[in-house]
């Protein structure tokens, strides 16, 4: 990468003469006194002017609208925190929740786990590097919709492919969209398949990181690889862990497109929703029951939910990496 | 690369010649977990062209077909001639959109990159962390009711403008390009280029457009992907006749539940496009990962 840097600026920074506004030290004019105080905010003024419209703008209006109570005929109420207080006595809020939860945890606890061995693995002197780095991040470029209608093929009932597996040692098949676990299963290997891969390479990038002397002199003291890798390897990659694990709370917190899929592309989330995930049930209840209040108010829950599930996680990493 | 990897050959050595043991020998387990890895990730796709090339009844079969069969032409026609679908206008709006956005999203980031990183004005840090924490904030979830709204009330929905505005909107891209621009344009730089008297726009032309553009590219491949495959707000507030790829898939499977040949091929044709810009992009794409990993 530094090449480029080296190369490219330097032959053609400097600007022709003809077009130079004034000389050194002939003094400022307004123009270039405009130039150099405006300019930086003119660069930044198109993200921002966005950010106002796409971002303060819908946030602060989703919690405004979480106030009102709407209904199908179009008539609008101001009903204060009525939105809030009828999701927490919602059971089917909270089944969503209980499925959000579940499948992040089933998903997120082996994908971190396979990531770094796979990691490990890869940091190893291996031949044809790049081809087996881009074996493994394969999947990221599969959409998400294309693996779930993939992966809910294989998981079908009667022609399934996991289904002739398991029938062929003798199990009986299992109807993975009817019940909770199997679905939850079914649809937490559809999230690891797509992004173990990608949290391995980024732990690959800090693990290169680690200086090598580490590990030859703890070599030298007779530790054993395991424990090599338990003692240096994970607590030097903290930072990293903490940057895959926030950004895997995101994204589990926030699931939708796999468990839609599953479903044939119906937000409801199985016969009894029994995996409709919280980003599922704020669709439902907006652009299916056009009840925007109360969609609203489950977004702002949703968010709470990320900024507490957030927490935790940190907090638990930087307790893993500081014992040991 | 080269640097790094000749000290570990000669380590190697060393290390055969003192007899202790090659800590970073490639062992029989390191070979497996990587051959399987490969095989897993693999195997979706590749079933995604079985299925697509067979006929329903033998991708019903049991046991399963494991190779491809002959009828993938006919089935892409199939996809690109049904009628609930719009699979072509699906295909074409997805260009358009990924496009446009990863053009707007790159210039957007190399500006603002090149202000965060070179350009010294009042508020620039809390600027800058404002983009860092709202990177932490769900938009899509977050944002849906009202900018549903919005687009309602613009007579947007069903436009590619509904889905185009919001996406611009890309706090990672000025996160990455502010980092890049750190690494990759030096102060002397730009300082001297302000002693010839160039104006901040002729810098950025001369200077920092040249230095940056393997960020750019990096941050470009990322954008279109995440475009190309994003599926939620696009369903919201795009009609069936007027989809993008994603959506398409969608209406199929939501319509022809079992037509799985049908289903597959439109699927596999939507992947097409980002396997060809990974496998020859690949080299950036991982390249670009890990030195954002080891940064952020």
């Amino acid at each position: 990468m530094s090449l480029h840097v080296d190369s490219g600026p330097s032959t053609r920074a400097p600007v022709p003469p003809s077009r130079r506004h004034g000389r050194p030290g002939s003094g400022r004019t307004f123009l270039s006194w405009l130039d150099m105080k405006a300019a930086p905010y003119f660069l930044i003024s198109p993200y921002y002017l966005l950010f106002l419209l796409f971002g303060i703008f819908p946030l602060g209006f989703t919690l405004w609208y979480s106030l009102y109570d709407y209904d199908l005929a179009g008539t609008v109420k101001w009903t204060g925190l009525g939105n809030y207080s009828a999701l927490l006595a919602d059971s089917a809020f909270w089944n969503a929740v209980v499925n959000t939860l579940g499948m992040f945890v089933i998903a997120t606890v082996p994908q971190i786990l396979l990531a770094l061995l796979l990691a490990n693995a890869l940091n190893k002197r291996i031949r044809g590097r790049l081809f087996v780095r881009l074996g493994v991040l394969l999947p990221l470029v599969t959409s998400v919709v294309a693996v779930a209608v993939v992966f809910t093929q294989l998981y079908g009932r009667d022609w399934g492919l996991f289904n002739w597996i398991l029938g062929s040692v003798g199990v009986d098949p299992v109807d993975w969209k009817a019940e909770r676990l199997p679905s939850w299963l079914a649809i937490s290997t559809m999230i690891d398949w797509r992004w173990t891969g990608y949290n391995a390479i980024i732990f690959l990038a800090a693990m290169q990181t680690v200086p090598k002397d580490l590990y030859e002199a703890a070599a030298i003291d007779g530790a054993s690889r395991r424990r090599q890798f338990w003692q240096i390897t994970i607590p030097m990659l903290r930072p990293t862990m903490i940057f895959v694990v926030l950004n895997s709370t995101i994204g589990g917190l926030t699931l939708f497109a796999e468990p839609t899929t599953f479903y044939g592309g119906n937000v409801h989330g199985g016969s009894n929703s029994q995996f409709q995930t919280v980003s599922m049930f704020i669709v439902e209840q907006g652009f299916r029951e056009f009840d925007y209040g109360y969609a609203a108010g489950a977004a702002w829950l949703l968010f709470i939910m990320i900024l507490i599930g957030s927490l935790i996680n940190f907090l638990l990493i930087r307790r893993i990496g500081g014992n040991k | 690369m080269t640097t790094l990897f000749a000290p570990a050959e000669a380590r190697a050595r060393r290390a055969k010649a003192t007899g202790r043991p090659d800590l970073w020998k490639a062992t029989p387990l390191t070979k497996i977990v990587l051959a399987v890895t490969i095989i897993v990730s693999a195997f979706p796709i590749y079933w995604m062209v079985v299925i697509a090339s067979r006929s329903n009844r033998e991708a019903t079969d049991i046991p399963p077909p494991f190779l491809p069969g002959g009828n993938l032409g006919q089935n892409i026609q199939r996809v690109l001639t049904n009628e609930d679908a719009h699979y072509l206008a699906g295909l074409t709006n997805s260009v358009i959109i990924a496009s446009t956005v990863t053009i707007s999203v790159v210039l957007i980031s190399t500006f603002a990159g090149f202000a965060f990183a070179r350009l010294r004005f009042k508020g620039g840090r809390i600027l800058l962390l404002l983009v860092l924490v709202t990177m932490m904030v769900p938009l899509q979830q977050m944002g849906m009711v009202p900018l549903y709204r919005m687009m309602v009330s613009l007579e947007w929905i069903g436009t590619l403008k509904a889905v185009i505005l919001p996406y611009l909107l890309n706090g990672f891209g000025v996160f990455l390009m502010t980092q890049y621009t750190e690494q990759a344009v030096p102060n002397e730089l730009v300082e001297a280029a302000r002693v010839d008297g160039a104006s901040t726009l002729r810098i950025w032309w001369n200077v920092i457009l040249p230095a940056v553009r393997p960020g750019m590219a990096v941050l470009g491949i990322n954008t279109f992907m995440l475009t190309w495959n994003d599926f939620l707000w696009p369903l919201i507030v795009l009609t069936p006749d007027n989809p993008t790829v994603q959506v398409a898939i969608n209406s199929l499977n939501a319509k022809y539940g079992t037509d799985y040949v049908l289903i597959f091929s439109g699927t596999a044709l939507s992947v097409l496009p980002l396997i060809i810009v990974f496998v020859v992009f690949g080299r950036q794409i991982i390249g670009g990962l890990m030195e954002g990993a080891v940064k952020a």
